[in-house]
């Protein structure tokens, strides 16, 4: 596939993830802050938010499996997931993390465990599709060309 | 999110070209992320993870001299998260504003809108509060304010 094909469909496909709410403007604007001086801030930044929302989904589930839960434990790591997603434009997860924050205020057991399905799920989702866009972009730039805007 | 006309008459500090900014967040992406907005903006930035690992860079830990044995580079402006376990960025506030470094204006960041919180760090002498997620416009406004502030 030629350059021009590569940046097409990355375009394209960059376009489908806000469409579908996949990402945010959050994340136009770290593609702003990428410059000559930070060429890999959105790969670097992207990549710390990936090793965070780990972290913190294992939280999680390690917090939702004891017999008693402690909320205030399970509402500080949604509180973080929250913050970071909602930092670099991870639009759904964010969702997900408004929803399970209330049930921590309830104290809903099922619900909050509900929510941490769908997270995790949300999670995968927004990793995935990063992943292939920036080896998207890898391939532009191995065959010579430049991130279209 | 500004203060309404809230700038402190007596601030002696120069907010010249290149401010060095002491950023604080205990969330490791929004900690990355206000470095690049800030040094995009020409600031030098140095970052705490928390208000402990804060008052210590600044001098004013409990065990600590005198802030101004000079051993401490000299911050223009801190710049603190609401939200941190420990120490609030509404604690690292107040020990601030009743410290040497009192004249060093603190900007509060949230994801929570709330006009209670605003009001209440405002009250305690916070420069400016500002919502997350953090843009590069909020960056050029709070410069501009500042630096409107100390001229």
């Amino acid at each position: 596939m030629d350059v021009v094909q590569l940046q097409r469909q990355l375009v394209d496909y960059r376009t489908s993830l806000y469409h579908e709410g996949f990402l945010d403007e959050q994340f136009t604007q770290l593609q702003e802050l990428q410059d000559e001086n930070n060429p890999h801030f959105v790969v670097e930044v992207v990549s710390l938010f990936f090793e965070d929302s780990e972290r913190h989904l294992n939280e999680l589930t390690t917090a939702l499996e004891q017999q008693s839960v402690d909320f205030r434990r399970v509402d500080a790591h949604v509180h973080q997931l929250k913050g970071s997603s909602s930092s670099i434009g991870a639009q759904r997860v964010q969702q997900v993390c408004i929803a399970f924050r209330n049930y921590c205020e309830e104290q809903n057991v099922e619900g909050c465990l509900e929510c941490l399905q769908q997270v995790k799920h949300e999670y995968s989702l927004v990793k995935t599709k990063l992943e292939s866009m920036f080896q998207l972009e890898q391939q532009i730039l191995t065959a010579g060309g430049s991130i279209p805007m | 999110m500004d203060g309404g006309g809230g700038c402190s008459k007596d601030m002696t500090v120069e907010f010249g070209d290149e401010p060095h900014v002491l950023a604080v967040d205990d969330n490791l992406t929004d900690r990355k992320l206000v470095e690049k907005l800030l040094k995009s903006s020409s600031c030098r930035v140095t970052t705490a993870e928390n208000g402990l690992r804060a008052l210590e860079y600044l001098g004013l830990a409990n065990d600590q001299r005198n802030a101004m044995d000079g051993t401490v580079s000299k911050v223009n402006l801190i710049i603190t998260d609401y939200c941190m376990p420990g120490m609030t960025g509404f604690e690292l506030l107040k020990k601030i504003k009743e410290s040497v470094l009192k004249e060093v204006p603190v900007v509060i960041m949230s994801s929570e809108y709330s006009p209670t919180r605003i009001s209440q760090c405002l009250k305690e002498g916070a420069q400016m509060f500002m919502l997350k997620p953090l843009k590069q416009s909020d960056v050029k406004q709070l410069k501009r304010h500042l630096m409107k502030c100390s001229s």
